[in-house]
């Protein structure tokens, strides 16, 4: 499997989880840029277009994943980005791609709770990059 | 493309057709809108022209100038807020007395566009009021649904107590696969970090036995004569491996404020959330400085540190459940996020108010203000309730 040409912008305020996930998608063979912010993630956005973004629903304020979608969709509409964070749905609070009117709003990909296996996040990665 | 009618209440006919060509091609975006806001204008050229307006077409942003031929700018305002319509209103105006401005402010005016103004001004004050109102209306949408409150308490704390797990289960995994090589020292970091996490995580619970402990009534049996003196010296022992790590130096200043009658244990967490802050936030080698004082009706408990401080908007946000107030500056202060909103609720039981000054880089001083009638009160409340029961 000969991924490097492809480079994953991930972006989670969870030092831990961050290098969790890195380490793997790169071991996986991909390229990965990984940030700790929300800020930090926009700055590589204005650089860089990333093959596909990984982002954390919550770092400096509650919604910065949404609007990390929202910036990365209107530079580059046809990167494919996925949602990442572990607020539970059994809390009653389930905010996912579930009907049109979310998927309209939150304009990412997929949605995935944090916890993931990393294996599985490969899985989604390369269905969303066809590979 | 969503449309928002734009009322403009003013006698000059220039401001009117100006505002119309301005924002005829103009739109605003924001993230998550899916469509841009554009703008159509109705005009009215004084007060009484533009309720007629408002009841017939209920605009959603009204430009009002305050000075009409009939009746003024600030009166239409009156008439908007008294109905209670969801329009967002600033005035525009060539001079506006401090009055004026006041009331104006006071009746729900959110911007004042000053005349004459150009192109640019004014797209950059509808732009703002058009975010205002998507925001004031998505807040409303979730009013209505009124449980959000105790939805994102919830939601946030499962955020916060499955974070640590996940980071601790990754670590395992990674040492379970010998993903790292196949000596115990290319673990040495995940298994540091892993206690670090547990470590918070511990913390965190032992905030959340406190915010349940608050969360109910008092018991008053638990009521007695506390001595804010020792509790001080006994919250400056508890944080003091952490301040002697960060040579963090104390003084105190306690003057003797009469009896206060309390649970010593809601001090004790006060005191302790206070002053543990205080060092958390605090500069290396910095100060606090806790001091108590009174007047005749209430007695202050302030804790003042030289350490990284807040902006406005930082401090806005301080006593919210589960904010923590993140940058670059305190991404390695660990922290559960509950510490000051729990303090809140303890000094609120006592019918005190909590305040906070604060400059960035300079230091912040929280101050505890406690009424001494509403202690006594509690005190006599006790004892009728311990008569009741006896």
């Amino acid at each position: 499997m000969v991924k490097n040409n492809y480079t994953v912008l991930i972006a989670d305020d969870d030092p831990d989880y961050l290098f969790q996930v890195a380490f793997y998608l790169r071991k996986a063979g991909y390229e990965v840029v990984a940030v700790e912010s929300q800020a930090e993630a926009e700055q590589v956005i204005l650089k860089m277009k990333p093959d596909i973004a990984v982002f954390d629903l919550m770092m400096e304020s509650d919604d910065s994943g949404f609007i990390l979608c929202y910036k990365l969709k209107r530079k580059y509409p046809e990167v494919p980005v996925i949602l990442a964070t572990a607020v539970a749905r059994e809390t009653g609070v389930s905010f996912g791609l579930n009907s049109e009117q979310e998927r309209e709003w939150i304009r990412a990909d997929l949605y995935l709770e944090k916890g993931v296996r990393p294996e599985q996040l490969d899985q989604e990665i390369r269905k969303l990059l066809k590979i | 493309m969503a449309q928002l009618k734009v009322l403009v209440v003013d006698d000059e006919s220039g401001i009117r057709s100006g505002v119309a060509r301005i924002l005829g091609n103009f739109h605003v975006t924001y993230p998550f809108m899916d469509e841009d806001y554009t703008f159509s204008i109705l005009e009215a050229a004084t007060g009484e022209e533009g309720i007629e307006i408002i009841d017939r077409d209920m605009p959603d942003i009204m430009l009002l100038d305050n000075k009409l031929p009939g009746i003024q700018g600030v009166e239409v305002l009156e008439y908007v807020r008294k109905k209670n319509l969801d329009i967002v209103v600033a005035m525009i105006t060539s001079y506006a007395s401090i009055d004026v401005a006041v009331r104006a402010h006071n009746d729900g005016a959110i911007d004042f566009i000053p005349k004459p103004f150009t192109p640019q001004e004014l797209k950059t004050s509808i732009e703002q009021i058009t975010k205002q109102l998507y925001l004031r209306r998505i807040t409303n949408t979730l009013k209505v649904e009124g449980r959000k409150v105790r939805f994102q308490f919830l939601s946030v704390l499962s955020h916060e107590l499955k974070a640590p797990l996940n980071a601790i289960e990754g670590y395992l995994r990674l040492m379970q696969e010998r993903q790292l090589g196949n000596s115990l020292d290319d673990y040495a970091s995940a298994v540091e970090r892993s206690l670090q996490r547990i470590e918070s995580m511990r913390n965190l619970i032992m905030d959340l036995l406190d915010f349940t402990k608050v969360s109910f009534e008092r018991h008053l049996e638990n009521m007695q004569e506390i001595n804010l003196k020792d509790l001080v010296s006994m919250a400056i022992v508890t944080v003091s491996p952490y301040a002697i790590h960060k040579d963090i130096g104390f003084n105190t200043d306690i003057r003797r404020c009469g009896k206060i009658w309390a649970d010593p244990n809601d001090f004790e967490i006060i005191l302790n959330n206070l002053i543990s802050n205080a060092v958390k936030y605090n500069r290396n080698g910095g100060t606090v400085t806790v001091t108590v004082d009174c007047s005749e009706d209430d007695f202050t408990i302030s804790v003042a540190d030289t350490g990284i401080g807040m902006n406005a908007d930082e401090r806005e946000m301080l006593f919210e459940e589960f904010s923590r107030i993140k940058n670059e500056k305190t991404r390695n202060i660990s922290g559960s996020g509950l510490g000051l909103s729990i303090v809140k609720k303890v000094v609120e039981l006592y019918h005190g108010v909590i305040e906070v000054t604060s400059e960035p880089e300079r230091g912040s001083v929280f101050k505890v203000i406690i009424p001494k009638m509403q202690v006594t009160n509690i005190q006599s409340q006790n004892e009728n309730t311990t008569g009741k029961n006896s």
